[in-house]
């Protein structure tokens, strides 16, 4: 690229040739006003506020669309640029209301600001201004028409960005109406943007309407907790109360964008469901308390499970489970502590059932790719993801990379996921057939690069090709090609077998491997937040129905029948334990009905600590309002037992003192097993693929719904009303359930051997066939268990 | 089919056919007055594409759109010898109010555009064309479809033309009623199936036009003029001979469309630099033998002439210029002096605002602003106020914008100000005289302009 | 999905032969067309149908719901048998395109934009045709109808069914 000099408002600039104006002047702090042009999206050069006066040239030119050239002059200040762009100002304000003081915009309102610059105290405008009807667009954005400059910014943010045309520009001239088809709702999992996007009071937040005034507000840099990628957000308080959380411009994380689940998550936090008081259970009621009573109470019923173990099992009638968005200090004390009582039950990965692969795991599961580069990839392929709705963000940079760098991108999951990118293959496949699509590549690849394959996964590959472009991409892309294993995949019975055939092919092509863990997990792992040796895991401990004997439970932030993908067997568990002692932020009705001591936490608003993201970036988080109630951090409650229980090591007195210990040094993301092991048989009768099975039972394809799968994100109002959200349904293929003679609306029951959930049917097709589909997440779902062969009849 | 043609007054056989022509239409016609001629002798001799080019910008022959840019040198900006798809386009889609010259070469003349623009085809390395017509031109896209069947099954159109080797695919594509489909990036977004916004240039059509390939866009009747060109009046290739029809800068013959307040409507091919009266007159004069008043010369957006001014001036593009106007798509709008200017303006701007597709702010908000003043003042209910506010306005849309709609929409009214401004005058005053005489009545408003906000 | 068919086979397959005019991958091209079969085959675009064309074309519904509000020729209510549109524009303007339009309402006893209670008839103002040197004049239905006078038009208007 050549560089050239221009002259801006008398300053000599370096800048590349044929770059835009606004990008030379945004760079060397001239500012330029603009209403339509915004870095990440294409030029529109519609608004025409950004004139400026450029010699020789006949008329004035739009900055944001006007490449640079060697020696041109600029002026962006002269009487000449200033006329201009007072023309375009009173044009945009003699249709807009002029009502600042009642609009939510008021006070961050990029038009109002200009205004004050570029525009006249006093309008020639005698004619009636326009005014347009304003829709319900969904629970998360409202919309104020009238005030809508047609900058088109949002409509540009969904197809370009996001990657769903659902805003449009209907209508003609003045006439010309940004709206949705038949005011139908926004429904992308990123829609919270065009609200930052919208330079006027069009488009605002729903929930945070009218509830404060921009300069009233604090800022506070906090970490998203619901993802691996530790997304920068910025959170708005107002008298101690959290009022909106924005996002923090991160270019190597999160850009400027948020997903709505990490922008609007924080309404939970304000939600009536808050524990806000220590509880405690007196025989079958619950009574409030105050810290030390509840915290006796707790240790009283700990000690008494200790005791009643002798020699080398003290201890081990206790397990610790902890919440996959947990802080690193956490995660650290809650262990700590379980370990130090002698037991070795420790975990977070409620969502997990195949642990086979624990004592070969890597440090923590992580992203041999950094975050900045999904955009420049040439070939990605997805094993049991479907990562628009499990990382939006990520999906968002893949989507780019597609675009842009033609990012050739292959799936292999349960469901033909609806992305917001293109890809080249995607195979439907369900059970055991996933990890036969997958091995069925390994061995493409194994005689693309006449490499041997492994006999185990020899096994189980099909002779039936499949795809026939996907092994050939990752080849051709090297170390520039990814494997995701993402939740789908690490949620299946047979996790440990799909990571070590991508590892294989990754060790096989050089393409990097990442697996994209839940929430804070890659701190979790590292704060050995997860069973040693001698201890169970969460499927174990947890699992069975209570036959593996745990008598104690110390929960913290998680409510594992929802949480985990067994809940049926979790309950059960949990209900049987002699004592349940649970740390969180929430209460609820279940939980009440198994625990014994309830001790309210702070929400991660308003607690400091350490999350790690899949790149292995430490990032702290600070406090941004106090904890509601009596409620105090995790940390502090888990140290504070800890000196109740009498035990060595609880003696920090900051955050600090807890994060020091830890050992954080090296955390290189590497996600490589310690040695490669397969477990090639498709074991046990319920693992078996599909189309072996006797025609009337299904495989039932688990999953989380990206806002049930945590217990902040089941509080948070608006999106609990999203689309993303819908009530438990039961999936079928079309196919499938005209197999079964069901049809779409049909009350149904989805039975197996450990239960049964009486559902709404849905036809999908983009689901595999001889599947069906039933979320987890859900009350009225846990006594699914996890059996994965199911039968589904009609219910007359 | 039979197609009237008592529109056409005067052909000169380059694009309009004269009346001597039986069913000018037909393949067979337009091949016994040497249609296809140019095309045969190009594909069969390879004639070099930049031979064609040069007799091109010899012949003077300039954009007969609006713009005026000589078609010679547009056609050497294609990228010829690039590899990928490039298109040829021509512009149909006739919106300027008072323009009706394609809808007459697209009915009578059909196979003389399809000559040039397989010819533009070769020449630019293009082997696919569409033709944009507006969407109500029912008519014409009905005579264009058989006469490219009839082109198709001589082998002037499609593959292997005339076993040249060269491919040539030319279709038709129908607009659906929007004038700013005329402006040429709108048509390709148009006909891209997108609304008809004009996008921002550059980048330029001829490297990024249709599907982000190479185009270039021609209106109807500078295509329609390349193969007589080429004929050069029985020598291959005297463009000279066109050029010399025409005067300086303003080669050749060209259709102008006169309308409005004369006894002869219709279209007229003439030699470029004809002075205005001689074209007066062969419309028969004004009608009713009442006195010329005003003339628009080029289609409604460009600025109109008052009676004395564009007497003195040739239809031609530096004539035209000189005395205040343009060419622009040579509509020849004709105002006797019984017109009310005031009431001319309002219909012109109120045309403007219906047509702005909507996305620059100027032009979008100021041609409502214009429309409602003017249509204040028309109504009785301006100011004098109103009239600065009105020029004002005006100048603030000009240049501003993506495309030139803007300045469409602003030249009329700047020209109906500086020429008649007193008619808009004598509207406010006569007005302004009543509400003074009723100032003293309770309830009356001080400011006219209050009362009836938006009265229509 | 398409789950209910709202096009005859006809239709159909003519806008099958508008999607042959552009490259595989260009289907919105036809988007135009297709709006303008379908309303030719329902007497004008109702919002489902909208959705229909946007479904055989391929495109998200409201790039559909874009090109049907911004383009004047399409109908999103419904309309008479016959559309009549005037052009009132500055060249008919000037040759008496107002006693036209009186005649016109007055006779068919509707204005602008309304249809005659038997449905026959919608009365429409357009901008410029293309057919100045005829004005003034009229479009009904894919027609022409130039130098328009009352007599003329009565006799245009009697000749329809
Ligand atoms: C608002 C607007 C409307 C236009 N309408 C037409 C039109 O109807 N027909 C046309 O040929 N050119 C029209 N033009 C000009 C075209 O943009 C373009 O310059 C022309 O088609 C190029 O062809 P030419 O070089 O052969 O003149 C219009 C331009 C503008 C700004
Ligand atoms: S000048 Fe008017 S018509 Fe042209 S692009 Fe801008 S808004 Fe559209
Ligand atoms: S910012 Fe340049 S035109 Fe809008």
């Amino acid at each position: 690229m050549t560089t050239v000099t221009i002259e801006v408002d008398g300053k000599s600039l370096p800048a590349q040739a044929g770059e835009m104006l606004i990008c030379v002047t945004d760079r060397n702090d001239i500012y330029i006003p603009r209403f339509c042009y915004h870095e990440k999206l294409s030029i529109a050069a519609n608004c025409r506020m950004c004139l400026v006066e450029v010699e020789n040239a006949p008329k004035p030119m739009p900055a944001c669309a006007t490449p640079v050239m060697d020696g041109m002059k600029v002026f962006t200040r002269s009487k000449y640029a200033q006329t201009a762009q007072q023309g375009t100002m009173e044009f945009l304000l003699i249709n807009h209301p002029l009502d600042c003081p009642v609009c939510d915009q008021g006070g961050e309102c990029p038009l109002q600001d200009q205004a004050m610059d570029y525009g006249s105290d006093d309008s020639r405008f005698l004619e009636k201004k326009r005014s347009l009807p304003s829709h319900d667009i969904g629970p998360l954005i409202a919309t104020e028409m009238t005030r809508c400059i047609h900058c088109t910014r949002c409509v540009r943010f969904g197809e370009e960005v996001a990657g769903v045309v659902e805003l449009g520009a209907p209508g003609r001239g003045e006439h010309m109406q940004i709206g949705t088809f038949l005011n139908r709702s926004i429904d992308s999992e990123v829609s919270g943007n065009m609200i930052d996007l919208c330079p006027v009071g069009a488009l605002t937040s729903k929930p945070y309407r009218f509830a404060a005034r921009s300069w009233e507000l604090q800022n506070h840099p906090g970490i998203s907790p619901h993802d691996c990628l530790g997304t920068n957000i910025n959170i708005q308080t107002l008298r101690d109360q959290v009022e909106r959380v924005l996002p923090i411009d991160n270019p190597e994380i999160n850009q400027c964008w948020l997903a709505d689940r990490d922008r609007y998550s924080y309404e939970a936090v304000n939600s009536e469901q808050r524990l806000t008081q220590p509880m405690i259970k007196d025989g079958r009621k619950w009574r409030e308390v105050d810290w030390e009573t509840a915290i006796n109470h707790a240790t009283a019923g700990i000690t008494t499970v200790l005791n009643s173990g002798s020699g080398n099992d003290i201890g081990k009638g206790i397990g610790g489970l902890a919440a996959a968005s947990s802080t690193l200090e956490e995660f650290y004390l809650l262990q700590k502590l379980i370990r130090n009582m002698g037991s070795d039950n420790v975990d977070h990965r409620l969502q997990q059932c195949d642990f086979r692969d624990d004592n070969i795991a890597p440090r923590f599961p992580a992203s041999e790719i950094q975050i900045q580069h999904y955009n420049n990839l040439a070939a990605v392929l997805l094993v049991g993801s479907n990562i628009r709705k499990e990382q939006p963000l990520l999906a968002l940079r893949l989507r780019d990379g597609c675009n842009k760098k033609g990012t050739k991108i292959s799936a292999i999951n349960p469901v033909d996921f609806d992305f917001n990118f293109d890809t080249v293959e995607s195979d439907v496949a369900a059970g055991g057939q996933m990890v036969r699509s997958l091995a069925t590549q390994a061995a493409h690849v194994a005689q693309i690069k006449s490499a041997e394959l492994p006999f185990d996964i020899k096994k189980i590959a099909d002779s039936n090709p499949g795809f026939e472009q996907t092994a050939n991409n990752l080849v051709a892309a090297g170390e520039n090609g990814l494997i995701i294993i993402g939740a789908l995949a690490q949620q299946h019975t047979d996790a440990s077998l799909l990571k070590a055939i991508s590892q294989w092919i990754c060790d096989t092509t050089g393409c990097k491997l990442a697996v994209l863990g839940c929430a804070n997990s890659a701190a979790g792992w590292i704060a050995q937040c997860v069973p040693g040796d001698n201890g169970m895991n969460a499927g174990q401990m947890l699992g069975q129905n209570g036959s593996a004997g745990l008598r104690c439970f110390i929960l913290l932030g998680t409510e594992p029948e929802l949480d985990s993908i067994d809940g049926k067997s979790a309950l059960a568990t949990l209900n049987k334990a002699e004592f349940v002692v649970q740390i969180s932020a929430f209460k609820s009705a279940s939980v009440m009905k198994y625990a014994d001591v309830l001790l309210p936490m702070a929400a991660f608003t308003e607690s400091a600590g350490t999350y790690i993201n899949c790149e292995g970036r430490i990032q702290n988080a600070k406090v941004a309002v106090t904890p509601k109630g009596e409620a105090r951090p995790g940390w502090k409650i888990l140290r504070v037992m800890g000196n109740f229980l009498e035990l060595n090591g609880f003696e920090q007195i900051t955050i600090d003192d807890v994060t020091e210990e830890i050992n954080l040094t090296d955390i290189t993301p590497s996600c490589r097993l310690v040695e490669l092991q397969f477990h090639p048989t498709l074991s046990s009768g319920e693992k078996s693929t599909p189309d072996l099975m006797e025609s009337d039972s299904l495989i039932r394809v688990v999953d989380m719904p990206m806002y049930r799968a945590e217990v902040t994100l089941r509080h948070a109002r608006a999106l609990q009303q999203t689309a993303d959200n819908p009530p438990p349904a039961a999936g079928l293929n079309p196919a499938t359930a005209s197999r079964l003679q069901l049809n779409d609306g049909n009350r149904v029951k989805v039975q197996n051997q450990s239960g049964s959930a009486t559902l709404e049917l849905r036809t999908n097709d983009r689901l595999a066939e001889n599947c069906v589909y039933v979320p987890a997440g859900f009350m009225e779902t846990t006594d699914l268990g996890r059996h994965v062969r199911v039968t589904v009849k009609k219910i007359e | 089919m039979e197609i009237e043609f008592n529109t056409v007054r005067k052909a000169y056989n380059v694009c309009l056919p004269d009346s001597s022509r039986d069913q000018p239409w037909t393949l067979k016609s337009y091949q016994a007055n040497g249609g296809y001629q140019a095309l045969e002798k190009i594909l069969r001799e390879k004639t070099p594409a930049s031979e064609i080019i040069e007799a091109l910008k010899a012949s003077n022959l300039r954009g007969r759109g609006g713009a005026g840019f000589p078609v010679g040198v547009k056609w050497s900006f294609m990228p010829r010898d690039a590899d990928g798809q490039k298109y040829v386009i021509c512009n149909s889609d006739e919106g300027e109010p008072g323009t009706c010259k394609d809808r007459d070469i697209l009915r009578l003349n059909p196979h003389a555009l399809i000559e040039g623009m397989t010819i533009g085809g070769y020449v630019m390395g293009a082997t696919v064309g569409y033709n944009y017509m507006r969407g109500e031109f029912w008519q014409p896209y009905e005579v264009m479809e058989r006469a490219m069947k009839e082109a198709r099954q001589a082998g002037y159109l499609g593959h292997n033309l005339l076993d040249s080797g060269f491919d040539f695919n030319l279709y038709s594509h129908l607009g659906a009623g929007a004038y700013i489909c005329g402006e040429e990036t709108a048509l390709l977004n148009s006909l891209e199936g997108l609304k008809g916004e004009p996008r921002f240039k550059p980048p330029f059509p001829a490297t990024f036009g249709l599907y982000g390939k190479p185009t270039t866009i021609n209106n109807t009747e500078s295509f329609a003029s390349v193969p007589a060109i080429l004929r050069g009046n029985g020598k291959w290739m005297n463009s000279q001979w066109f050029k010399d029809l025409g005067v300086e800068n303003s080669g050749g013959v060209k259709v102008f469309s006169v309308t409005g307040h004369v006894k002869l409507p219709g279209n007229y091919e003439i030699k470029m630099g004809t002075p205005f009266s001689e074209l007066l007159k062969m419309a028969g004069g004004v009608w009713k033998g009442r006195k010329l008043k005003a003339v628009i010369p080029g289609g409604s957006s460009v600025p109109v002439m008052p009676a004395i001014n564009i007497m003195k001036a040739n239809m031609d593009y530096d004539s035209l210029q000189q005395n205040g106007s343009a060419v622009g798509a040579g509509s020849v709008i004709i105002m006797d002096e019984t017109t009310d200017m005031v009431k001319v303006l309002e219909r012109i701007s109120c045309f403007y605002f219906e047509e702005s597709c909507g996305q620059c702010t100027p032009c979008r908000e100021g041609t409502g602003w214009l429309y409602r003043i003017i249509r204040r003042i028309n109504n009785g209910h301006g100011t004098m106020a109103d009239l600065d506010t009105l020029l004002d306005v005006a100048n603030r849309i000009e240049g501003r914008t993506i495309c030139a709609l803007g300045d469409a929409a602003a030249w009329p009214v700047q020209s109906f100000l500086k020429h008649f401004g007193h008619e808009f005058e004598a509207k406010v005053m006569a007005m302004d005289g009543l509400y003074a005489a009723s100032a003293g009545r309770a309830g009356a408003a001080a400011n006219p302009a209050n009362a009836t906000a938006d009265s229509a | 999905m398409l789950d209910k068919v709202l096009l005859s086979d006809a239709s159909l397959q003519e806008i099958d032969n508008e999607l042959d005019k552009y490259p595989k991958d260009r289907r919105q091209s036809a988007l135009l067309a297709a709006l303008r079969i379908a309303q030719e085959e329902h007497n004008w675009l109702s919002d489902e149908l909208i959705e229909y064309v946007a479904e055989v074309i391929g495109v998200p519904p409201v790039r559909a719901f874009e090109v049907a509000t911004f383009y004047s020729m399409y109908d999103l209510k419904p309309v008479g048998r016959h559309k009549i549109n005037v052009c009132t524009n500055i060249s008919c303007m000037l040759r008496g395109c107002d006693q036209i339009v009186n005649y016109l309402q007055n006779k068919l006893g509707i204005g602008f934009g309304e249809t005659t209670a038997d449905g026959k008839f919608t009365l429409k103002e357009v901008e410029c045709l293309a057919a100045c040197a005829g004005a003034p004049m009229m479009q009904i239905g894919r027609d022409y109808y130039e130098n328009l006078s009352p007599e003329k038009i009565d006799t245009i208007l009697q000749a329809l069914p």
